[in-house]
């Protein structure tokens, strides 16, 4: 049998049929579902007298909307709350088993769904959420898709496919002390652009992904589709397995030992083809800091913004001319010269507890500068309270951090967390897109140890000299 | 999903690279429970000088005068001439409500996000890729400062191409799939459904293979 790629086997198991015109059918495991995404696609199949076929396949949690403070009042933007309310009220009527505001297992939707032991490897997982690609840390095929394909999903517990193509990316050597998962990602981006992996999906391999954590898989992954890469992978290792075992939702005793054997399965044949490779040398990274309005606009804490007149063409300098004047940055000035007046560490990206004790371990003594408001928003109410019973909260509030409640926040800033036109903010989210985080504001995206040397430096500054 | 039919419209250049779904539809209105409505948001930063709420009256706010959707020919385009990795970002399906509740139904770029182009077809809305000098030379075409301008042009999706009101055409490759989806206005959900039988076959197969995924089925 000719060797096949991680992506083929997961692929194989869930061909439902091949359609004449080299569509696929592909039976999807599970749906994640949260409120933004979702309710068009709740009232198209109301209004189409259609049912949910497989309720049981699906997880709802509300995340991009909650508050991260006061929450025991509820939510006070009435839009909001409809949206939120209307998540309840679709989960109750169509039997979704949901997470909902007052529980301990609530927070955003890519930190619940692993830690839930919901995500699961070898599985076919799909969200209305582009950073649906964190799931495919655990060895699973995860991508986002758009609302009309929740409605698809739900329906009939497929989705019409093209297969993508697969591409490796190569990570060699060892990470340096103080560099992460983060770094390893943003360089990739660099790199390769944000185009870079449209088409395809990324399966993350080499020394210095083997040795990352699930959680650090998970950040990885999270951000393919900022390289344009609907999916991200990584092979199942005994770090997955010892990772999943014990989880709420993973199989149980009688079951453990056949889905075990089954996922150990799930890697890359030697000897199969990529469409497409791409080799980083992870000793040689040095800490990351984006300085424009695409993550590919990347340097590292030790570099310069680029000057207009190192573009490679044209196009290149218009949107470098573009990104520097949202920015409010200088050509060739230095990182480390550009001060920050807030620091964001959370998201689906860096929300999970090690992303919460690298940080503390740059806060612990150290105070946030005068100037700057830093929030640190855990990834869910269980990363909470994890980080609570460790005595991480208290490390950031001594230091003069806020300690809020779980959600997406100012990833995206549809709560009441936001920049404010002109603010720059060093942020552990996934996106620098102009207005992403509150309209005018300015983003650069940075590892959570990076975000919290930020804070208490009040610029940006080598994280390495802090530890 | 309406059918798609030809139809003749203003074309909008927007000359920039890698538009992303936050640019194409902020946040803030992404708090809808509705898929309509969201025209008067599209490229709400670009747009507008004022900072948009969802609910906030056309009236209140303060259009930026430079914009190409606000100036008059192009507040009625209905075809939107882009530039490489159009759509990129987010998987927010409001970005093609957004732009179809405008009146754009056919976009033509060098390339999209995945997932953007993907969505656009579920909406009724036609993302026509064409090589990178094509798009240049269009770009030239359509320039709103042009003596032509404003340039309309004619979409055809069964023959599959687009002509400019200068007799300029240009042809254009399209899934064969996604073409009969388009023309023939159809839900993707009613086709699906006829394979349902083979979608049960599936189901049962696979839990005799992988039973711990059918878990919620068990008992």
């Amino acid at each position: 049998m000719r060797p096949r790629t991680l992506l083929d086997k997961i692929w194989d198991d869930h061909v439902v049929e091949e359609l004449e015109d080299g569509t696929t059918l592909l039976y999807i495991d599970r749906q994640l579902v949260h409120e933004v995404t979702s309710p068009q696609a709740f009232e198209g199949l109301r209004l189409a007298g259609r049912h949910a076929r497989r309720p049981g396949a699906a997880f709802a949690v509300p995340d991009h909307n909650v508050p991260t403070l006061g929450r025991d009042q509820g939510i006070t933007d009435p839009v909001s709350r409809l949206q939120v309310e209307t998540l309840d009220a679709n989960c109750a009527a169509f039997g979704i088993t949901e997470f909902a505001m007052g529980d301990v297992r609530q927070g955003v939707v890519h930190v619940m769904g692993p830690e839930e032991g919901i995500t699961l490897p070898g599985m076919t997982i799909v969200c209305g959420d582009s950073h649906t690609a964190t799931h495919g840390a655990l060895g699973a095929l995860a991508f986002g898709i758009g609302t009309s394909e929740v409605e698809h999903v739900l329906a009939t517990q497929t989705i019409l496919q093209k297969k993508p193509q697969a591409m490796r990316v190569v990570v060699t050597g060892a990470l340096g002390l103080g560099l992460t998962a983060k770094d390893v990602i943003l360089a990739v981006i660099g790199a390769i652009g944000t185009a870079g992996g449209t088409g395809h999906a990324i399966e993350f391999a080499g020394p210095v992904i083997d040795h990352l954590s699930v959680e650090g898989r998970m950040t990885v992954c999270n951000m393919a589709i900022e390289a344009g890469a609907r999916s991200g992978m990584v092979a199942v290792d005994p770090t997955t397995l010892a990772y999943v075992q014990g989880r709420p939702y993973a199989p149980t005793v009688g079951q453990w030992e056949q889905a075990a054997g089954a996922w150990r399965t799930l890697h890359s044949d030697p000897g199969a083809v990529f469409a497409r490779e791409y080799l980083l040398d992870g000793s040689r990274l040095i800490p990351q800091v984006t300085w424009g309005t695409s993550p590919e606009m990347v340097t590292d804490i030790r570099g310069r913004v680029p000057r207009l007149a190192e573009a490679r063409d044209a196009a290149q300098r218009a949107a470098w001319d573009k990104a520097l004047a949202y920015m409010g940055v200088a050509e060739g000035v230095a990182v480390e010269d550009l001060a920050v007046d807030k620091v964001f560490i959370g998201s689906c990206t860096n929300g999970r507890i090690e992303d919460l004790r690298a940080a503390a371990a740059i806060a612990q003594g150290r105070r946030v500068a005068g100037h700057v408001q830093a929030l640190v928003v855990p990834g869910s109410g269980l990363v909470k309270q994890q980080a609570e019973a460790e005595g991480l909260d208290r490390i950031f509030t001594a230091a003069g951090f806020e300690w809020r409640d779980p959600g997406c926040s100012m990833c995206l800033a549809m709560n009441a967390d936001r920049l404010e036109a002109g603010e720059r903010c060093a942020s552990t989210s996934n996106r620098n897109f102009e207005g992403r985080q509150g309209r005018g504001g300015r983003t650069h995206l940075v590892s959570p140890p990076m975000a919290a040397a930020a804070a208490v430096a009040g610029h940006f500054v080598d994280v390495r000299e802090l530890l | 999903m309406q059918p798609f039919t030809p139809f003749t419209a203003v074309v909008a250049p927007v000359d920039r690279a890698n538009v992303d779904t936050d640019a194409i539809i902020p946040k803030q209105f992404l708090k809808t429970i509705q898929r309509t409505g969201l025209g008067i948001y599209l490229f709400d930063e670009w747009r507008y000088a004022d900072p948009g709420e969802p609910g906030k009256p056309a009236a209140a706010r303060l259009p930026r005068p430079d914009f190409i959707l606000n100036r008059a020919p192009y507040r009625r385009a209905g075809i939107l001439l882009a530039r490489a990795n159009f759509g990129c970002g987010s998987s927010r399906e409001h970005a093609p409500w957004a732009l179809l509740d405008f009146g754009i139904r056919c976009i033509i770029a060098p390339s999209y996000a995945d997932i953007f182009f993907n969505n656009c077809f579920k909406n009724g809305i036609l993302p026509v890729v064409v090589d990178e000098a094509t798009i240049d030379d269009l770009f030239c075409r359509c320039d709103p400062q042009a003596a032509t301008a404003p340039m309309a042009a004619t979409v055809d999706l069964a023959a599959q191409r687009i002509e400019l009101a200068d007799g300029t055409v240009v042809h254009f490759a399209v899934d064969p799939f996604r073409k009969q989806c388009l023309l023939a206005g159809q839900d993707d959900i009613a086709l699906t459904l006829t394979h349902a039988g083979a979608i049960a076959a599936y189901e049962q197969r696979r839990r005799v293979e992988a039973p711990w995924l059918f878990a919620d089925l068990a008992g």
